[in-house]
């Protein structure tokens, strides 16, 4: 990141009743960024998004915008843009109406409304619906609609509150590649929240993990995945093998994940030796669950090259890890 | 299928029994004439003369009342009046009841119970003793001018006038305003609302744009639930309006039971039937859009 940033989260806490759903956290997005905040439902990510948009108000703390602190703004005088989880299409208005209705709001002129809300039904791919009522779109329309909606005015930044939680897996995934495209081409700032690992490593430029209403890391997708700060980051991203004490034997964790560990029918030294459990086919890859007379399950995950499947359900396997790959997490 | 057919069947059983068989021998009234006896109209189908007795009935059936209701002032005074009555309480009632309906929508679920409770309360007592005690309130020596004199304000005198029939009529008609009005608002999604906000619009014109436009099938079904029975009201003006106060119910009743003019009375009721169709109409039609609900997922 060079410069300042384009949002600034200092300190912000907010709590309801004896429960602190954001607890002093600092955070900084920068301009044109694709920022993801992921986490369990409850870890507080949602009220961190909608303090930004100013639908709730932090207990504690400032949070800037271009270095100032817009807590006095309310949410009609905030330049960010929200997309609902829900969509929030208004059902009386038409499409094109829907998507008019923040250009209304400023005053713009009508021929330069409408040829925006051109522009944005082009952008989505949706020519032609102008005139359709929410009500007779589907599910992957409506979604679209309510981001041509959100993007029309010109935000500063577009925040979107789960915005893919509704669709169906197939068509969530073209959607998810169509926002990161949709972003890159257009270069605004957006801030995603969702509670998909998959979907934050996807568009993401860059992921925040949160926990109990703290950031518990902030970084890359590969950063967050492959070096991550804490046991909790490494389990909720991906699948891991977990082991006690550091490579060097200090107090904490060993991550090593699946698709660094090799799979061996003979007996290698070194090696981890256990039983064959459980065997996961994914297409692309598949999963063994390899059982030991003592710790963990190990989760080996192997890319499906052609080759035939070296082992069976019940076949004795030797497990084994190149030491790069294995990470130490603190206690 | 045999018990799908009698749920079908039961309604419109009850709808040919409870209102379409009054309703033909209502407008068969309309068509008689007056006579000095027994009942007090003709022709009377005589079922013993066959086929022949109809024809002879079905002859001397005529438009002549209906004519007789065109040439005298009192009927299109008083029409026009119950219209006026029912119109400016309708109004008075939707600037009343949406305030009301729209504050109850926004408390939380256990408040907006004893809320709807404490709109629907009135309706344990004699709606004829509510009105009764309008006279009390409005009489000369009555509360209301009780008050004003404490205040220090001038009395008014305002028993047996047109704004005394408005007050009871609006205040007898407000919880079939209200209670429309609260079951659109209540169902609202409060993220229309923040999206209307998050696009620029304040608290005020989020009203504007998106829950009030929203809020339309309640209003419509509210207005049309008071204007309805309001025109043909009859108790309220003749408890508290003056002599001089026209509406349809008073007529009716007078042709009914003090001049005896059964068919004078019938025509005035289907003409006014007829005219609320009109609106009843209009409504059906609106409403089936405005009530489809988007396709948004949960």
């Amino acid at each position: 990141m060079s410069g300042a940033p384009l949002v600034r989260f200092e300190g912000v806490t907010k709590r309801y009743g004896a429960l602190t759903a954001v607890d002093g956290v600092s955070l900084d997005i920068a301009e044109g960024e694709f920022f993801a905040l992921l986490g369990p439902s409850g870890c507080g990510k949602t009220t961190l998004m909608r303090m930004l948009a100013g639908f709730t108000r932090p207990d504690a703390g400032r949070i800037l915008l271009n270095g100032a602190d817009i807590a006095g703004l309310p949410p009609h005088r905030r330049p960010s843009s929200m997309m609902f989880q829900t969509y929030a299409l208004f059902p009386h208005l038409s499409v094109e109406k829907n998507i008019g209705f923040g250009l209304k709001q400023q005053g713009w002129d009508k021929a330069r409304a409408a040829a925006r809300v051109e522009e944005m039904l082009a952008l989505v791919r949706l020519e032609g619906l102008n005139v359709r009522k929410p009500g007779q779109l589907s599910g992957g329309q409506a979604q679209r609609v309510a981001l041509a909606r959100a993007l029309a005015p010109g935000p500063a930044i577009l925040l979107l509150d789960e915005p893919l939680a509704a669709l169906d897996r197939k068509l969530r995934e073209e959607t998810q590649l169509e926002l990161k495209s949709i972003q890159r081409r257009l270069g605004v700032t957006f801030m995603i929240v969702t509670h998909d690992q998959d979907e934050a490593m996807v568009v993401a430029d860059r992921i925040a993990v949160m926990k109990d209403g703290k950031i518990a890391q902030v970084g890359p997708p590969r950063e967050v995945y492959e070096r991550p700060a804490s046991r909790y980051v490494a389990e909720f991203l991906g699948e891991a093998n977990i082991f006690p004490a550091t490579p060097v034997g200090g107090a904490g964790w060993t991550l090593v994940r699946p698709e660094r560990m090799t799979l061996s029918a003979a007996a290698t030294p070194g090696a981890l030796a256990g039983e064959v459990a459980e065997i996961a086919y994914f297409g692309d890859r598949t999963r063994y669950v390899v059982r030991r007379s003592e710790g963990r399950p190990l989760l080996v995950s192997r890319a499906n090259d052609g080759a035939p499947p070296p082992l069976a359900v019940g076949d004795r396997a030797w497990v084994s890890f190149a030491p790069e790959a294995a990470v130490a997490l603190p206690a | 299928m045999r018990r799908a057919w009698w749920v079908i069947a039961l309604p419109y059983a009850w709808l040919a029994v409870f209102f379409a068989l009054p309703f033909l021998l209502v407008a068969k009234l309309s068509l008689s004439h007056t006579v000095l006896a027994m009942p007090p109209y003709a022709p009377q189908l005589d079922g013993s003369k066959g086929l022949a007795g109809v024809g002879a009935f079905v002859h001397a059936l005529n438009l002549d009342t209906y004519v007789r209701l065109t040439r005298d002032r009192l009927y299109i005074v008083a029409y026009l009046s119950s219209l006026r009555f029912a119109a400016i309480a309708t109004a008075i009632l939707l600037a009343i009841g949406y305030p009301i309906a729209y504050g109850m929508s926004r408390f939380g679920p256990g408040a907006r119970q004893a809320l709807l409770m404490a709109v629907i309360l009135p309706f344990w007592t004699s709606f004829l003793i509510r009105i009764y005690a309008w006279i009390a309130i409005l009489k000369p020596a009555g509360f209301l001018n009780q008050a004003l004199a404490v205040l220090h304000i001038a009395p008014l005198s305002l028993l047996n006038t047109d704004a005394a029939v408005v007050i009871g009529l609006v205040y007898a008609y407000l919880p079939f305003m209200v209670l429309p009005l609260y079951a659109v608002l209540e169902r609202q999604d409060e993220s229309l609302i923040e999206a209307a906000q998050d696009l620029g619009c304040t608290p005020l014109q989020a009203f504007w744009r998106v829950t009030f436009p929203l809020s339309w099938p309640g209003v419509a079904a509210g207005a049309l639930l008071c204007f309805i029975p309001m025109v043909g009201e009859f108790v309220i003006p003749d408890l508290l309006g003056g002599s001089d106060t026209l509406m349809l119910g008073r007529i009716i009743w007078t042709e009914f039971f003090a001049d005896r003019d059964w068919p004078a009375a019938s025509a005035v009721a289907i003409v006014l039937l007829g005219t609320l169709l009109i609106p009843i109409a209009l409504f059906q039609r609106q409403q089936a859009p405005l009530l489809e609900r988007p396709g948004t997922p949960p």
